[in-house]
């Protein structure tokens, strides 16, 4: 009785990809309308004010930088 | 001149977080079951990975990383400030602005409400895997659970789903379908 490495590796990685074995995945009812219910909400966009926020993150972060490099001069 | 570490990471590092937004953001509609709050945490958890980035390995799972701090925050405000956070009538119950072409109205709404009557665990925990795509380990890491304990719960919360919906699904309803109805009874079910 031998089972070859190759086999095993494949039910690994089926396993570890975690969406064949759950009834989750493209045949399953239930999982088509979570990531339908979930597709619709990414679909939405990012609120502007939320990429606002990063811009500001990142503007800020790059105005201390400038300072900081000012210094080390 | 020599580029710093950080000129090579902070751009990157903003535009993976961008790219992760919505996903996270859908991930916290369902967490708190609306968008106003939704995007307030949402607010939250970028200000607080904005802060902690150096902790942050880049070419390792952002959007793990993300969501982790995310359902953190969620948590910790809701023990702050108690239930009312949540209005208790769990995920997605807002009426979406956009309705998903493949279903009618009706059918989405059923299938909120259903949601809805999960347990929190596992419906974060079937949401994670059925529609973040993450895998069980990384959401076993996002929930600090076992991964044993994350397959168990979206295993009970498919389940449930099928019952509340009546819907077959690819798995035979084994002992594990009835041992759970002694708890459940308690619901309010449409009558059919």
């Amino acid at each position: 009785m031998m089972i070859k490495d190759s086999v095993v590796g494949d039910q690994r990685t089926r396993i570890g990809e975690g969406q064949t074995d759950d009834g989750l995945g493209p045949n399953s009812d239930i999982g088509a309308r979570l990531r339908a219910l979930y597709g619709a909400v990414q679909d939405e966009g990012v609120p502007d004010q939320l990429l606002d926020l990063l811009e500001k993150l990142d503007s800020a972060e790059k105005t201390q930088r400038g300072k900081d490099e000012a210094y080390d001069e | 001149m020599s580029k710093g570490a950080n000129d090579e990471q902070a751009p990157s590092f903003k535009r993976e977080m961008l790219a992760t937004l919505p996903s996270l953001r859908a991930f916290a509609v369902s967490l708190t079951g609306k968008h106003d709050k939704a995007d307030d945490l949402v607010q939250d958890t970028v200000m607080k990975a904005w802060a902690k980035q150096s902790s942050f390995e880049m070419g390792t799972n952002i959007k793990a990383w993300l969501f982790t701090i995310l359902r953190n925050e969620f948590y910790s405000q809701m023990r702050k400030r108690g239930r009312e956070i949540q209005d208790s009538d769990g995920a997605f119950t807002e009426r979406l602005s956009v309705h998903p072409a493949q279903y009618g109205a009706m059918d989405m709404q059923d299938f909120k409400n259903a949601l809805s009557q999960l347990p929190d665990d596992q419906r974060e925990a079937i949401i994670l895997i059925g529609a973040s795509g993450f895998s069980y380990e990384d959401s076993a890491a996002i929930c600090e659970c076992a991964v044993g304990t994350m397959k168990s719960r979206v295993s009970r919360a498919r389940i449930r789903l099928q019952e509340i919906l009546q819907v077959g699904g690819q798995a035979d309803y084994g002992p594990d379908a009835v041992s759970t109805q002694v708890t459940t009874t308690t619901l309010s079910l449409g009558n059919r």
